[in-house]
């Protein structure tokens, strides 16, 4: 049977759609089945991760369920997606999402990166201040091991250095960084 | 506007030519950056108002994109292709699946030396990617970096103090940096250690997957390895995690592959000539076949055993012995399998014969 379609290739998929005009059934092949949608139930090949996520995700709400009802019926104000939603796609809705479910999320995320805290590359036009802080924490963390490694003199640079970032720090305008 | 044609036609990339560091084992390096609007929900939330916002505000910053890359970027409409024209950027991984799942509103701009790239309204508003032949993270990570920041001096990027960059799928968030490396591991997988390094590659914080599969089985011995972790690490630290993951393996491939001329040096040279003639005299090659042989021929060439054919025939072959492309050449898009395999042998005897003229 040929694709009612395309009318070239081997028809493989049946499908019925039900719309105001009435029931339709046609036969397809499956390049025209795919422009109908995901209807074909294929193995999708890089959605391992995701479905691993979703085991995670949903783990954790068996264990506690009751508790949890509450928290899934939760919805993000700026995008309308529910906790519930999430544990069903793996996927968040937008940045307000973050704020949103915070509390749901932290656990998850320190489970999957085994941290919470980023500390890697920050934009600079919107984290200037922040930018400076991360630098501060990481002149700090080295003093700290030039100390405990009885190197002073490196030890002093960096105290310099750290007391001129400081400055800088309190020169800029609004503080919230800290 | 610069010819996109050459983009279907071409099956040369500057990423993939077999130059660049340790390229006997390393085929190419690739950077991926996640990044998404602070004002927009995100590509799987967002309705065709929000996702035409994203390609707007996208396409407003492609000018200083194209002027931190210094080169003019070509931009394509997913809607815009045929299935075999988005199917061929898929086989020359210049998009994603996903890009290609709901056209509308989905974009590629690309450089005009093909290395530099940003996928409009994938899983995130925007990915950022970069190439370059060999082990080379630095490099388009340096470039992808670039165009980050060309982005976001104009635009609002979502992120987070504590979280980092805010991205579609948790897995991503920190860095959103993915950095992946394609080996060549034939030695490993004829040795059957491969499964070794695969095991042992989560407890790195690495991710290994065959490039090529035939449903089940691995085809082509080509494998993909990036990192798992996002968050928690800076990007250096990354980068120089995978490296080092990839330089043990490299070793392991050269001692894997120094065992197989030890110990079986005259069945594997059988085996590497026979490949030889078959890809060099079929008629009909199908694509796991022509996979598996190009791999064995690249060991070959690698080993010296093959010292006449030149190595860029085998990543050249990885393009265009592909079915989409060798169906979108013969402009056709119903060949049969038949069709297709007579094609494929074709342009594999073409392209071990040599260069051929109008194909730098």
């Amino acid at each position: 049977m040929l694709c009612d379609d395309c009318k070239k290739n081997e028809a493989c998929v049946h499908i019925v759609q039900i719309s105001p005009e009435g029931r339709i059934d046609k036969n397809l092949c499956e390049a025209c089945a795919a422009k109908y949608g995901n209807l074909v139930a294929q193995p999708e090949k890089n959605v391992s991760m995701n479905d691993f996520l979703k085991g995670i995700f949903s783990g954790s709400q068996n264990e506690a369920e009751t508790e949890n009802r509450e928290m899934q019926e939760m919805v993000c104000p700026h995008c309308g997606m529910s906790y519930s939603d999430f544990l069903h796609t793996g996927k968040i809705g937008c940045s307000v999402c973050y704020q949103t479910f915070r509390h749901q999320l932290e656990p998850i995320i320190r489970r999957i990166h085994g941290a919470s805290i980023h500390s890697g590359k920050i934009p600079h036009r919107s984290g200037g201040a922040l930018e400076l802080k991360h630098s501060l924490d990481r002149l700090r963390r080295k003093l700290e091991n030039c100390v405990t490694n009885e190197e002073y003199e490196k030890a002093a640079q960096y105290r310099d250095e750290i007391r001129a970032l400081e400055k800088k720090m309190a020169e800029l305008p609004g503080k919230e960084a800290e | 506007m610069m010819a996109v044609e050459e983009l279907f036609a071409n099956y040369n990339l500057s990423w993939l030519n077999g130059s660049g560091a340790g390229s006997d084992v390393v085929l190419a390096s690739r950077i991926r950056l996640a990044r998404n609007f602070r004002e927009l929900p995100f590509p799987n939330r967002a309705n065709f108002t929000q996702l035409a916002q994203v390609q707007q505000l996208a396409e407003s910053a492609l000018g200083a994109v194209a002027s931190a890359v210094g080169q003019p970027f070509d931009r394509l409409s997913m809607d815009q292709l045929t299935q075999l024209q988005k199917n061929v950027l898929l086989e020359k991984q210049l998009v994603s699946r996903n890009l290609l799942k709901n056209p509308q509103y989905r974009q590629l701009f690309i450089s005009e030396d093909r290395q530099a790239g940003i996928m409009v309204n994938e899983e995130d508003h925007l990915r950022i990617q970069c190439m370059a032949p060999g082990l080379d993270l630095k490099r388009p990570f340096a470039m992808a970096s670039r165009i980050d920041d060309a982005v976001e001096a104009q635009l609002d990027i979502a992120f987070d103090e504590k979280m980092g960059y805010l991205t579609s799928c948790p897995t991503n968030l920190g860095t959103g940096l993915r950095a992946s490396v394609l080996l060549h591991l034939p030695g490993l997988v004829f040795t059957r250690n491969i499964n070794n390094i695969i095991n042992i590659s989560p407890q790195l914080g690495l991710a290994v997957r065959s490039l090529y599969s035939d449903g089940s089985e691995e085809v082509g011995n080509i494998f993909q390895i990036s990192n798992q972790l996002t968050l928690g690490f800076t990007e250096e630290e990354l980068l120089e995690n995978i490296t080092s993951a990839v330089r043990e393996i490299v070793a392991h491939e050269y001692r894997a592959r120094k065992a197989l001329t030890l110990y079986t040096k005259d069945r594997l040279e059988d085996e590497i000539w026979r490949a030889y003639g078959t890809l060099k005299y079929a008629r009909f090659l199908a694509d796991t076949e022509a996979l598996s042989l190009l791999s064995k021929v690249r060991l070959g060439i690698d080993l010296g055993i093959l010292p006449d054919v030149r190595p860029e025939s085998f990543t050249e072959l990885l393009v265009a012995g592909r079915s989409n492309y060798l169906q979108q050449q013969a402009g056709n898009e119903n060949m049969s399998k038949n069709e297709i395999d007579r094609k494929r042998a074709d342009i594999v005897r073409q392209i071990l014969d040599g260069p051929r003229a109008g194909q730098e």
